[in-house]
């Protein structure tokens, strides 16, 4: 594999369930050492596209490969090579963490095996829980260990699916200083998530929903691309504000965000003459502000709902 | 809050129906299960068999030998099948379980019986399972009185008076006393083995998707095959486990003679219990929960029950019924077992009964390998 040539790299990626078309389409490139976030809505198609990146599933039509593998025909060196996370925790839990670790290392057959495993417990702060049944440790730890186990074979690429749901945010930097630490010594990872903070920590982004890649690349890209322009307004009645502003053609859409409104739309001019009649209103402070992610995101993903109307 | 409150229970009410209809499995199961029960309790079982096969080895041709064997027909429990020249051939037929029963008319019988000298007449009875044979017994012990009444006429009538012209002697083979447990106990090896060895495959695969840790493992390098025999061989050595109990406490308990090889039970019983396993596993892919595979296993295991002739006789049932039986590997192993531990068969003998339980693992372990490569995907 040249240096410059993609870990990740599929083309047209197809998957239909019972004849609904789940993944449509999808093209990614991922370089070697890089994050990239998989970002969609629930039910978008990341899962099924992580599962035929690692050989779970075979494509219906789409060409690809990952670490120079073919996706269809090579499946299983891509999973010799590759370290799969699932969304839901499938290690055992009546096994300990040591015999979790213990059977996959087998498994992948990890040189010096009982070595890997006492490094990995050791890496991972679980040397003293070794022990503990996978069933009773909680969220965090479960997470912990579930990336331990898929570490140790070494894989040169991650597939996380989103890894951090039901994680506390402590669990959670300390997960993401993990991975950049080994993006850092050259592993590509595709991550999947719904956290927006972890979105702006990934290298580039590729965002997905009804099955389409809507788009990629870094955070700053996205966000212009998606052509908004926003405005935040703070103040009392908000709620009742954003009823009517809903209401507005120009106004692409109104989010709240805690105590503030975001107020964006397509053509920046237009926006502020729809929004200028509300300038006057009393107590509302209204300012000009940079769209964020998820502004675009979900500028995206209003966009293609419409189209599949 | 009210102790009983009609909502709520109504609430409950509904949400069960929802569930029910949509576990269709689960539906089937309820239905079909009684009516298979109805259908296999009510049609198939009957504990007075007739029409058992039996073998004629005559070495006296002669109207009275004719006579009689006619009337054993008549009498509804007999079916002469074949007629042999041998005691070996007798044997033979015995042991392989091909006739119930061997009805052997001497030498000179009708010469000895017209001079009054009372000739013996044997029949030989496989009586590993009594309760196949007793009433046919038990019909047969009162010809020898009305046989050959239309035969003795004229110059013969006298024989008629005082004690029956000729005498029966029945053999009880291999099991003389009639002790039902002889029978029951080996036959227990097969049903146990049956019903664990399913149920245990069934769950261990279902399991595996149920908790979602089926996902973990097809990412890993590991093969379908790997899985099937690493998943199956543990089972293997819970069956021997299982055999050793049972031979343990039919020998120490039942005082169960045991005449044959175990060497050769042990090797059957590999083919057996990867039949068994075979099953589970092809139900194990089919089952979406463990529920189902416990209903699945349910659902093989109640035939193999009861027309395998474990527990009610074999001969007794419908020829539907009977083969039906045929196609389950618990009726050949059955033969087998019965037939190693109480007959002393051989290699030559079971081989008949051995090659079924072959074809039933070599179809059942390509349906599971097949439908096991489709859920792959």
């Amino acid at each position: 594999m040249s240096a410059d040539a993609a870990v990740i790299d599929v083309k047209g990626l197809c998957k239909s369930f019972d004849g609904r078309r789940v993944v449509d389409e999808v093209t990614i490139r991922v370089g070697r050492g890089r994050i990239c976030g998989f970002l969609g809505p629930n039910g978008s198609g990341k899962t099924t596209t992580i599962r035929m990146l690692c050989g779970l599933l075979k494509p219906d039509s789409g060409t690809g490969t990952c670490l120079g593998f073919d996706i269809t025909r090579e499946a299983g060196e891509i999973k010799r090579r590759a370290g799969y996370m699932t969304q839901r925790f499938s290690l055992y839990e009546d096994l300990s963490i040591r015999e979790n670790l213990d059977f996959m290392a087998r498994v992948y057959a990890v040189p010096d095996r009982r070595r890997a495993v006492e490094a990995a417990l050791e890496r991972l702060g679980l040397q003293p829980r070794a022990g503990r049944l996978a069933g009773q440790l909680s969220g965090g730890w479960k997470q912990r260990l579930a990336l331990a186990a898929c570490l140790l074979h070494e894989p040169q690429l991650l597939l996380l699916d989103e890894p951090t749901a039901g994680v506390d945010p402590k669990a959670r930097r300390e997960f993401w200083d993990q991975i950049h630490d080994l993006a850092a010594s050259g592993i590509t990872v595709l991550v999947s998530t719904h956290y927006m903070d972890e979105a702006e920590r990934c290298h580039e982004l590729a965002y997905i929903a009804y099955g389409k890649l809507l788009v990629t690349g870094t955070a700053e890209q996205v966000v212009s691309r998606s052509g908004l322009a926003t405005w935040t307004v703070s103040g009392e009645g908000l709620f009742d504000l954003a009823q009517e502003l809903r209401h507005q053609t120009d106004v692409a859409m109104v989010v709240p965000f805690g105590n503030v409104l975001h107020v964006s739309g397509v053509d920046a001019a237009a926006l502020e003459r729809a929004i200028a009649r509300y300038g006057g209103r009393p107590g509302l402070q209204w300012r000009r502000s940079e769209p964020g992610l998820e502004d675009a995101f979900i500028h995206f993903m209003e966009d293609v709902r419409e189209a599949h109307r | 809050m009210s102790a009983f409150s009609w909502h709520r229970f109504i609430a409950v009410l509904v949400k069960e129906f929802v569930q029910m209809r949509r576990d269709r499995l689960t539906f089937a199961m309820m239905v079909g299960i009684p009516i298979i029960q109805l259908v296999l309790f009510g049609f198939a079982i009957n504990a007075d068999p007739r029409a058992l096969p039996a073998a004629v080895l005559s070495a006296d041709n002669s109207v009275f030998s004719r006579s009689f064997v006619r009337a054993v027909e008549n009498s509804g429990y007999f079916r002469v099948v074949s007629r042999i020249e041998t005691q070996r051939e007798a044997e033979r037929l015995l042991a392989e379980g091909k006739v119930q029963f061997v009805i052997s008319v001497p030498e000179n019988f009708s010469r000895k019986l017209v001079r009054g000298e009372r000739p013996v007449l044997l029949v030989e009875a496989d009586a590993t399972d009594p309760a196949a044979t007793s009433n046919a017994l038990a019909a047969l012990l009162t010809l020898n009185q009305t046989a050959l009444a239309r035969d003795l006429g004229g110059s013969l009538a006298h024989l008629q008076n005082g004690p029956p012209p000729f005498e029966l002697r029945v053999h009880r083979r291999y099991n003389p006393e009639g002790i039902t447990q002889y029978n029951i106990v080996p036959g227990l090896i097969g049903v146990v083995l049956t019903m664990t060895m399913i149920m245990m495959t069934a769950l261990a695969m279902t399991r595996e998707r149920e908790r979602g840790t089926m996902e973990n493992l097809l990412a890993t390098p590991v093969r379908p095959i790997e899985v099937m025999t690493g998943k199956i061989v543990p089972y293997i050595i819970v069956g021997y486990i299982q055999v050793i109990i049972i031979l343990a406490a039919a020998k120490l308990l039942f005082s169960v003679p045991i005449v044959g090889s175990l060497a050769l039970l042990s090797v059957v019983l590999i083919v057996f219990i990867a039949a068994n396993l075979a099953v589970g596993f092809t139900f194990s892919t089919l089952a979406r929960n463990q529920m189902q595979a416990m209903q699945m296993t349910f659902f093989f295991f109640l035939p193999s029950m009861l027309l395998s002739g474990f527990m009610f006789p074999f001969r007794g049932m419908p020829e539907w019924a009977q083969w039906l039986g045929e196609v389950l590997p618990l009726t050949h192993f059955l033969r087998i077992l019965r037939g190693i531990l109480l007959k002393g068969n051989e290699v030559a003998e079971i081989l008949p009964s051995l090659w079924p339980i072959v074809a039933f693992l070599l179809v059942a372990a390509a349906v599971a390998l097949r439908r096991y490569r489709e859920t792959l995907d």
